[in-house]
């Protein structure tokens, strides 16, 4: 294996300029690091724990910036270089839960730079907008010069830090259905900004379905669905998804007590498995609850 | 590697950068301007803010190389040789100021906040200001800074 520090030395930044430019560098050179936000891969960097050979930028490639509307307006497809921030300010209504994430991403100065793609390239299983990614199923619009290709969010994470995407793959978009339902997230951490998850949990209802999408974070070594729970609270809604009220407490509680129950989680610095266990149950009974009060609701047009 | 950019409306051809430093480490130590300042390299203090194409980022989180063809604001870009900006006097006025080191951020952090709300909650402030770290605590004089040049900007 060559000496990353040695490759380091003479690093340097291409600036692709078009998505074919970066696609083809990204095939001619495997050693060239993709950077777009930089939020993660800076930090590594910056600590020494990191030497790319160098840096492919793809803040420049126009293709990537911006967000539309695809499979008449069903389907939000958001491009890899979409900031945070926008997707706080102009995605709220067709992404909730997404939106939600996005909002206890870092701080303004993190916002600002970092993206949804770059949050999925890295795979942590903190990665904020992954349980929301999860809970309303969506798609990872990968390519390279072999082609292009879309994967399921339920088969991207492989492990801590370990996803489906290819030595010469870039992320180009997230596919994203719009919302069909009340969405909610919620994140637990030391403190309300500039936190990694202690853990996050995020729900989706889809009324039109009659189905629940749940995503956790933080309590295992991938981001991470609930079936048993999305079974549980799916069966207990049907017959219901028009009645307005408020969920029953002990349905609620069985439903966190399903999604800790999917969770492996570990010790680690920034909580015990038992407290990660606990705090999930709460979350998922909480996301659940607020979510279940937001019925009946209109679809999205 | 060569950058080419703009810094506080000058235009800048720097060579000799390394591909994997920091736009933070090229304002430092290639162009000299020592203002906006290296604390913890992580993006969680804020003390690096600069705006970027009028964005507010954190400069040791932009990869040097990623600078080219933008236009960055720094600390040294708010103020000028005359009287003191609104912001700048407001963090004198009230004491915002401990040991300084977190102050340039801050004040750049407030341009940010005050140019999105231009009469901001407290509730606004302390979001908007969240990525910005003072390591003496004083944030309760920041809050008023930021409080009191809200009113010399916009008086109602």
């Amino acid at each position: 294996m060559r000496d990353e520090i040695t490759l380091g030395q003479r690093a340097v930044v291409h600036r692709a300029v078009s998505w074919e430019e970066a696609l083809v560098r990204r095939a001619q050179d495997p050693d060239l690091v993709p950077i777009c936000g930089g939020t993660d891969l800076m930090v590594d960097i910056n600590f020494n724990r990191s030497r790319p050979a160098s840096l492919l930028d793809l803040t420049a490639i126009p293709e990537i910036r911006d967000w539309s509307l695809s499979d008449e307006g069903q389907t939000v497809r958001i491009g890899a270089g979409v900031s945070y921030t926008r997707i706080v300010a102009e995605l709220s209504v067709h992404c909730p839960a997404l939106a939600m994430a996005a909002r206890t991403v870092g701080s303004p100065q993190i916002r600002n730079r970092g993206t949804v793609a770059g949050n999925l390239a890295t795979a942590s299983p903190a990665g904020d907008a992954h349980p929301p990614l999860l809970a309303t199923g969506a798609r990872v619009e990968v390519a390279s010069a072999r082609g292009e290709r879309l994967v399921d969010i339920d088969d991207f994470f492989l492990g801590p830090k370990r996803s489906a995407l290819a030595s010469d793959e870039l992320i180009r978009a997230v596919l994203i259905p719009v919302v069909r339902g009340p969405q909610q997230f919620a994140k637990i951490g030391p403190r309300n900004a500039m936190v990694i998850a202690t853990v996050s949990f995020a729900v989706a209802l889809d009324v039109v379905a009659g189905t629940v999408g749940t995503g956790v974070g933080s309590a295992g070594p991938t981001p991470f669905r609930s079936p048993e729970a999305e079974q549980f609270a799916a069966d207990r809604l049907d017959g219901h998804w028009d009645t307005p009220g408020s969920a029953d407490s002990g349905v609620l509680r069985e439903f966190g007590r399903l999604v800790a129950a999917a969770a492996s989680p570990i010790d680690d610095v920034r909580g015990t498995a038992d407290y990660r266990r606990h705090a999930l149950s709460v979350l998922a009974a909480r996301c659940l609850g607020w979510a279940w009060s937001e019925r009946p609701m209109e679809q999205a047009a | 590697m060569r950058v080419e950019l703009s810094v506080n409306g000058t235009d800048h051809v720097v060579d000799h950068v390394w591909g994997l430093e920091s736009l933070l480490t090229l304002l430092r130590e290639h162009l000299g301007l020592r203002g906006s300042k290296n604390a913890c390299e992580q993006g969680e203090c804020g003390s690096c803010s600069v705006f970027l194409d009028g964005e507010l980022v954190c400069s040791c989180l932009v990869a040097a190389g990623q600078a080219n063809g933008v236009q960055i604001v720094t600390i040294e870009g708010l103020g000028n040789d005359g009287p003191l900006e609104p912001v700048q006097q407001a963090f004198l006025d009230t004491g915002a100021v401990q040991c300084g080191f977190c102050t340039p951020g801050m004040v750049v952090a407030t341009y940010a906040l005050l140019d999105r709300h231009a009469q901001p909650d407290e509730l606004t402030v302390r979001e908007e200001l969240s990525g910005n770290l003072c390591r003496c605590t004083g944030y309760q004089k920041i809050l008023d800074a930021v409080n009191r040049a809200a009113a010399a900007k916009c008086p109602t």
